[in-house]
Order: structure tokens, then C-alpha cells, then sequence
């Protein structure tokens, strides 16, 4: 027996209305169900981060989430950060400062980038480490994902001048 | 993950009634960052999952109730953790929450969960311990207060009676004024489960309480009432005798890999004493006047 629930939710700005097996993660069904295998299955109990999504602008562990838990939610996944063919900038700092090496864990890594910036625009090398400490990357390239983080804040407006 | 009924109920009376119906068969789901583990790996199985984040007398606002500083049952760690009220005034729980897991655990991580899971090395129950903080259930006989020490019982077991849930965690004003601090020792910096988990909080009127976790099957609350601990000029060697008969209940479990009873117990002392003079450095610096 599999309970199905129709959910509503948005997804990188794109409203989707899908039927979902109410036992599947929000990362089952991201990945498995819409196709959008950017974001990644690794640990599956919270300690790894690599299926980092955000929900509602916070970033989540998608896979400790049901995917009924996002109904009439906006989720983004590392699909929904390059817009219009370009890179976004923290991206783009990615490939600056080399921060991708085996590259499986960099999706959850950028959103957690993502969502320790739009809190904090410049933040300290130390705020950094612990905006991304739920993300384990097994190549150890932590100084120069770190790196990346700090050139993409540095690289933005700073903070109350107008661009 | 087996497969489960998916139940979202919008009021306090419906989720209330589909426990009684369901008895144990059921599983409530705040945060889910234990739960959702525990149905994947099976050590949990439910036949019903009930959802609480739609009921509207559950929120995850944090609010002054008679006297009471009330924190909703959804509320989550990173508001905990940035709450300015608690922040200021409960400062161990602010310190505590800001350390469970990581960014993506707090902002899905509720407290109410914490504690219901009763780990005995849930962070936030030592600081709840030390500020003598209430949980507030309801259930089919109605709503009642558990004194948060007689809410813990052993590892994933609380005094909560079968078909109650909790609604909100109650945290009374500081009688008078007090350094609090919480301070843990983890394998590596980040995140990690603590080996020692622990809070303390030094009054004005010489009363100090120290509550720990990691140590045993529960989280365990011990108070000073000699004035010894509070005591800014008594030597640390005093302090420290004090504290060993304080501490004489630990009984950490020789199983865990975190770490051995011996270590977990040489370093409940050290933290013990630390966390002591901190508390006393944040009384004096009247860091929670009112």
C-alpha cells in the first residue's frame, strides 16, 4: 500500500502540482520524480548536507524532509541559481578559486553559500566555516570552497552602499 | 522508507484523536531531522505519521505568558538561537541551540522534539534543567505541566502519558539575577554529538545550578545551595571538591564510541568548573540585568 497526496509547490520559479508517494523525501521526489538530480543523495541521516535545498529561502537537508512537507512551498536547487545561461556568482567563484574537486558535495556547498549570504552579505571567514559546517566535503577542499565564499561576498555590493 | 499514512491534522483536538485512534501505531512529526531517520533505517515503523505543522494552535512563535516566556511547540533552533529575549536572559539555551547540528538541522530541528526524543545528550536539556523550565501537554485528559525534570525518564522515554503531545515549553522569569552559560565537548569542532552536554547558572542570591547530559540514561539537574560555587573569591580546589559530590551520579555508559566513562567524567568536572566561572563572569557583568 502507498499513500499518494497531491502537492503544490514551486520549484526554481516553477510551479509544479505533482502526486507523491508520502513516504518519498523531498529529495526522492526532487530527484526521482522532476528529474533534477543536481542535488545529491550521499548520507541520508543529516551529517553530509550534500542534498542541501532551500525551502522557503532556508536551506534544508532535503532528505530528512518529506516531500509533503514542501507543499505550497518554493524550493531551489542548484539548478535554480544559474540564471539565463550565466553563472551565479557564487558559481562563478567556485570555478575562480578552483573549489570543485571530485565536485559531488559543491551543490549542497553553493546553497549553503547561498543561504549563509542572503543573511549575512559579508561575512567573517569564522561565520563561513559555520554557515557550511553541515557540509562535509570528502576531497577536504574546504580552504578553497571558503575561499570562494569570501571572494563572492567581497566581489558583491557592500553592505548599505547602492550598486 | 516503508510506507506509512500521511496524516495532517489542523487542529490540536484532531491530532489528539488520531493518537488516541492510533495509539502506538503513530508517529508525530515535528522537525522530522530524527524521525524521518528513524523510519528510513526502520527502527521505526509506523503505520500513521501525523504531521503537527498545520495545526494553528502550534506555532513556532516565542511569547510571554504570565510570567512565563512560552516557546511554541514548531518553534526551531535558529530562532531559539537568535531570539533576542532568550539571547538575553536564557543564555545557555540560546548557546545550546545554536549548537545542535548544523545550519540545516536548527532551521528544521525543533526544541519541543529535542526533548520529546529524549536523547541524554540532547543539548537543550541541560540549559531547560537549569532554568526550571515547564512542558506543556495536551492530551485526551487535557492539558497539563510537567516540571522538566520529571519529563525525562531514559533514552527515547518521557513521563508524556500515551496519546499526549506537547504543545509549548514554558521557561519562568529569572527570579532574580543571573550569569548562565552552556559549554560541550564534541570529538571535532562543528558538527557533532556532544560527550558532555552541559548548563549552568549562578544567582545573586548565591544558588547555583548545574545540569548535565551524556552522563547516563537522563539529563541530570544538581544545585548549590551552599553558596560555595557562586562564590567569585572561593578557590577552584574547594569548587572542585564541590563539584565531585555534585557529580557523584553520572554513570556514563561504557558503550558509546563517543567517548569512555573515564574521559566523560574527567572532563564533567573541568567543563563543570569552567562553565561555574563563566557564569559568575556573566553575573557580574550583569549580562541579564532587567
Amino acid at each position: 500500500m502507498t499513500a499518494l497526496r497531491r502537492i503544490d509547490l514551486v520549484v526554481n520559479g516553477r510551479a509544479r502540482s505533482i502526486e507523491v508517494a508520502v513516504h518519498h523525501t523531498l529529495l526522492d521526489v526532487l530527484r526521482d520524480d522532476l528529474g533534477l538530480t543536481g542535488t545529491k543523495e550521499c548520507c541520508l541521516v543529516g551529517e553530509c548536507g550534500a542534498c542541501t535545498v532551500l525551502v522557503d529561502d532556508v536551506s534544508v537537508d532535503s532528505c530528512l524532509m518529506l516531500a509533503v512537507e514542501a507543499d505550497r512551498a518554493a524550493v531551489t536547487t542548484v539548478e535554480g541559481l544559474a540564471a539565463d545561461d550565466r553563472l551565479h556568482p557564487l558559481q562563478q567563484a567556485f570555478l575562480e578559486a578552483g573549489a570543485a574537486q571530485c565536485g559531488f558535495c559543491i551543490p549542497g556547498q553553493l546553497i549553503s553559500a547561498q543561504a549563509l549570504l542572503a543573511l549575512n552579505p559579508h561575512p567573517t571567514r569564522a561565520e563561513v566555516e559555520e554557515g557550511l559546517a553541515g557540509n562535509l566535503c570528502r576531497c577536504a577542499g574546504y580552504g578553497q570552497i571558503i575561499e570562494a565564499v569570501l571572494a563572492a561576498a567581497e566581489a558583491s555590493t557592500p553592505a548599505g552602499e547602492a550598486g | 522508507m516503508r510506507a506509512f499514512a500521511y496524516e495532517r491534522p489542523t487542529d490540536l483536538g484532531a491530532a489528539v484523536a488520531l493518537l488516541a485512534e492510533h495509539g502506538g501505531d503513530a508517529c508525530l512529526l515535528a522537525g522530522g531531522t530524527d524521525l524521518i531517520i528513524r523510519l528510513r533505517d526502520g527502527s521505526m515503523q509506523p503505520r500513521v505519521v501525523v504531521d503537527l505543522k498545520w495545526i494553528a494552535e502550534l506555532d513556532g512563535e516565542i511569547r510571554e505568558v504570565d510570567e512565563h516566556l512560552a516557546i511554541g511547540a514548531r518553534t526551531v533552533m535558529t530562532d531559539i538561537a537568535a531570539n533576542e529575549r532568550i539571547r538575553r536572559e536564557y543564555q545557555a539555551l540560546a548557546e545550546a541551540a545554536s549548537v545542535v547540528g548544523s545550519v540545516q538541522i536548527r532551521n528544521r530541528a525543533t526544541l519541543a522534539g529535542n526533548i520529546c526524543n529524549a536523547s541524554p545528550a540532547a543539548d537543550t536539556a541541560p540549559a531547560l534543567l537549569a532554568y526550571g523550565a515547564r512542558v506543556i501537554a495536551v492530551g485526551p485528559a487535557g492539558k497539563r505541566a510537567i516540571p522538566i525534570d520529571e519529563f525525562f525518564v531514559r533514552s527515547g522515554l518521557t513521563t508524556l502519558d500515551r496519546g499526549e503531545l506537547v504543545t509549548a515549553i514554558e521557561l519562568p522569569r529569572p527570579a532574580g539575577r543571573h550569569g548562565s552559560v552552556h559549554v560541550r565537548r564534541t570529538r571535532r569542532r562543528g558538527h557533532d554529538l556532544a560527550s558532555v552536554t552541559l548548563a549552568c547558572a549562578v544567582g545573586e542570591d548565591g544558588m547555583t545550578r548545574l545540569a548535565y547530559g551524556s552522563l547516563g540514561p537522563r539529563p541530570i539537574l544538581v544545585r548549590d545551595e551552599t553558596g560555595l560555587l557562586a562564590d567569585p573569591a572561593a578557590p577552584d580546589l574547594a569548587k572542585m571538591q564541590r563539584l565531585e559530590a555534585l557529580f557523584v551520579g553520572a554513570s556514563p555508559s561504557p558503550r558509546s564510541m563517543r567517548a569512555s566513562p573515564d574521559y566523560r567524567l574527567a572532563m564533567l568536572h573541568v567543563l563543570g568548573l569552567r562553565a561555574v566561572g563563566t557564569a559568575i563572569e556573566r553575573l557580574a557583568s550583569g549580562i541579564v540585568r532587567r
